[in-house]
């Protein structure tokens, strides 16, 4: 099932022997599309149809969860996750404007990643850093008090 | 069994611990006005997410309203359903609901028989307060058989529950969130991508316009009734005559078969006919088949079993997706439908002496998935298809209607010949039980040689959804048979058959919907009353008892279709006109 290269299958094998090591498939479901996230980054189609053979439960049941769940994505995460915050203190200190200005740079929305895979973008709500806002974290980095023109040096960092 | 004592508008009332405020509101007589709850137990179908809030009631030493669809009554609970603060509520929440509502009432498919347009004309509708952001983008989604319109869908989860919870298909699921949220298939496929067997149960109990039968054959099928040089030809299936009548006031289960023969005619059909003449030679077939699969067992050779009933086009969707490595047990020979049809553009075209393509062949279906069916590929003849339009009894209803025709003032009529004659065999097909019913009455004759007494089949009878097992004797031989309605138990019966077929079936009847045919997607609407489909059933028993021939065999037309035209039952011409295949579909 949806194996086309050596290291996709080896991903669906270690899919497989978490599945098969779960004493019950019955409400593990959340649980394993957690795990099949951590191993193949995202969610695409054909794991979701994976597990939910492997599960016996429908499809549709599957992508009712990943698509209610803002944690499960269906799209492949660039190789930088650029996050705005949009919690309020960011919010009104103008993360808006950050947000907008990614948008345009990158030319990608919310959710989406650059055709070449090097960065995505996504909206959250508060990171724990208000002290800071308006703040940007690319994966695990953080950046405070950013204003749209930092946008290009930040995007420069990422090589 | 514990009681509870409660007192509802002012009436001390008893009902069995764990029943709800509406189940005791239902046992005084008080009408409390719901639009997504949806119990009909019957079928094992419980919808209670009371997300729509319209059957709030107050309660006494409660904060906040309850809804009264799931809240479990409690010992001295006092409560009030018509307070103002109640109607106030109740109005609000319908408001909200329509804000978020299309307003195309006068031209939407189930005008007059909405839930919503109801309740709101009960409630008093006049102006909605409310205003802003509203409806999902969610694309008009048509298929075949039904057509999904979501910016309707108000999210009662009904089409969910009976997918799910009662047929098992699984085509359908509540995905994403806020205003986005909506049912729908994986990934949001079109149907025809999905696992969606077609089999209506959605349709049946969508309480709005969201999921409705497709009805676009009738536009074209006019066109050809006006058009001199087609030959319209039509067949009604057994349960189109148990329901047709409750569309123009007669109670439900009054059989209208000659007033429906008499409104057809007046439409402008060449010849009426009757898709119970095609049962009957479903059953030649399959008959045929079952005692030679039986032959085969018994002698201990490798055969499929059981043999599985093939009539029902929503359980051959369902087999080809959900269990595709069992596609050996279905008889190979085509439903009443397709057997019409095949024998209409070549039989009844040599007769009349025309070309195929000048016939044009309508069957009137208790059954949205009949219409899937009929442009199946395996079912045409160079690219002509055996059968032209499928519409429902609805849609049947519909026209007459249109044609201004009041059902009950047309003197009844009879079916024409040769294709309009049929034995009650053909008549129980409508209903769970009675294809296999059908099937023994003819296999026991064959198989002794001796006359069958009684025709009843007691032990595999039954008027409700589920499974039915029994050992039949005919002579020396046992045969075990099933009887399955509801795609949910002909799940059960695959899982048996999956685990080694324990109970050692030889013979099963499978119908998707639950109750059989005459509880189809294409049905006049029950609005959750099973106890329409059971008086639909003893319609058909009724019709069955009345019919002087009541074995397929014996119906002389058919005796002289295999005469002059097609031989042997199983054989040569039969097989190339009767029979057909299945093929394993992957689908999400």
């Amino acid at each position: 099932m949806g194996c086309c290269s050596g290291a996709d299958q080896e991903k669906y094998d270690e899919l497989k022997r978490f599945i098969d090591a779960l004493p019950t498939k019955q409400g593990e479901l959340i649980r394993v599309l957690h795990r099949a996230q951590g191993i193949f980054g995202y969610l695409p189609r054909e794991v979701q149809v994976f597990v939910a053979r492997e599960l016996e439960v429908p499809v549709s049941k599957v992508y009712g969860v990943v698509s209610f769940y803002s944690y499960f994505t269906m799209k492949p995460k660039g190789k930088y996750e650029i996050s705005v915050c949009m919690g309020t203190a960011c919010y009104v200190r103008g993360a808006e404007n950050v947000l907008e200005e990614l948008r345009k740079k990158l030319a990608i929305e919310p959710g989406e990643t650059t055709p070449d895979g090097k960065f995505s973008l996504r909206s959250l709500r508060c990171v724990g850093a208000c002290g800071l806002a308006p703040v940007m974290m690319v994966g695990d980095k953080v950046y405070g008090r950013v204003t749209p023109d930092m946008v290009d040096s930040i995007l420069a960092e990422c090589e | 069994m514990d009681m509870i004592n409660l007192i509802i508008d002012g009436q001390p009332v008893q009902v069995e611990k764990g029943s709800t405020i509406l189940d005791a509101a239902k046992k005084l007589g008080i009408e409390i006005p719901t639009l997504c709850h949806l119990h009909m137990h019957e079928i094992g179908l419980n919808n209670q997410p009371a997300s729509c809030r319209v059957c709030v009631v107050e309660v006494e030493k409660r904060r906040n309203l309850a809804p009264a669809c799931a809240t479990p009554v409690a010992e001295g609970m006092v409560v009030h359903t018509n307070t103002p603060k109640v109607l106030e509520e109740r109005r609000t929440v319908l408001e909200l609901m329509l804000s978020d509502h299309p307003k195309d009432c006068l031209t939407c498919a189930k005008s007059g028989e909405c839930d919503l347009q109801k309740v709101s004309e009960k409630m008093g509708i006049r102006k909605i307060r409310v205003t802003g952001t509203s409806q999902s983008s969610y694309p008009m989604d048509t298929s075949v058989s039904i057509v999904r319109d979501m910016n309707k869908c108000i999210m009662c989860r009904r089409c969910e529950t009976v997918c799910n919870q009662v047929q098992t298909v699984g085509a359908l699921s509540g995905v994403n969130r806020g205003f986005e949220a909506v049912v729908s298939t994986s990934f949001q496929v079109p149907l025809n991508e999905s696992v969606c067997t077609y089999c209506g149960q959605c349709v049946q109990v969508c309480p709005v316009g969201a999921l409705t039968a497709n009805a676009s054959a009738t536009d074209r099928l006019m066109e050809d009734l006006a058009n001199p040089d087609k030959i319209v030809v039509v067949n009604t299936a057994p349960a189109v005559r148990a329901a047709l009548g409750e569309e123009f006031g007669y109670p439900a289960g009054t059989s209208v078969t000659g007033k429906m023969v008499a409104a057809l005619r007046k439409i402008g059909f060449d010849y009426v006919f009757d898709t119970d003449f095609a049962a009957d030679l479903t059953i030649m077939e399959e008959a045929t088949e079952l005692a030679e699969r039986l032959q085969k067992y018994i002698k201990g050779e490798p055969v499929a079993m059981p043999l599985m009933t093939s009539c029902c086009p929503a359980w051959v969707n369902f087999i080809e997706t959900q269990y595709p490595e069992f596609l050996d047990l279905p008889s190979s020979a085509k439903s009443p439908q397709q057997m019409f049809g095949a024998v209409a553009k070549t039989y009844f075209a040599e007769k009349l002496g025309v070309q195929r393509e000048q016939l044009v062949v309508v069957s009137v279906m208790p059954c949205i998935a009949k219409k899937y069916e009929a442009q199946r590929e395996e079912f045409a003849a160079d690219q002509n298809p055996d059968v032209d339009y499928s519409i429902s009894t609805h849609e049947l209803a519909g026209l007459i209607k249109q044609f201004n025709f009041d059902l009950k003032n047309l003197a009844e009529d009879d079916f024409d010949d040769p294709l309009g004659e049929s034995t009650g065999a053909g008549v129980i097909f409508g209903k769970t039980g009675g294809v296999m019913e059908a099937a023994l009455r003819t296999a026991y004759e064959w198989l002794t040689g001796e006359t069958l007494k009684k025709v009843e089949f007691e032990e595999i009878r039954s008027t409700s959804s589920g499974i039915r097992k029994a050992a039949v004797q005919i002579g020396g031989l046992t045969v075990n048979v099933a009887v399955a309605s509801g795609l949910g138990n002909a799940r059960k019966i695959m899982e048996e058959i999956k685990a080694g077929n324990p109970d050692h079936l030889h013979a099963v009847e499978i119908m998707a919907c639950p109750g059989g045919c005459v509880n189809g997607g294409g049905q006049p609407y029950h609005h959750g009353d099973f106890g329409v489909i059971k008086k639909r059933q003893a319609a058909l028993c009724g019709e069955d008892a009345e019919k002087k021939l009541r074995k397929s065999h014996e119906n002389p037309f058919i005796q002289k279709l295999y005469e002059d035209y097609m031989g042997q039952p199983g054989h040569g011409k039969a097989h190339e006109l009767l029979h057909t295949t299945y093929a394993a579909k992957e689908r999400v």
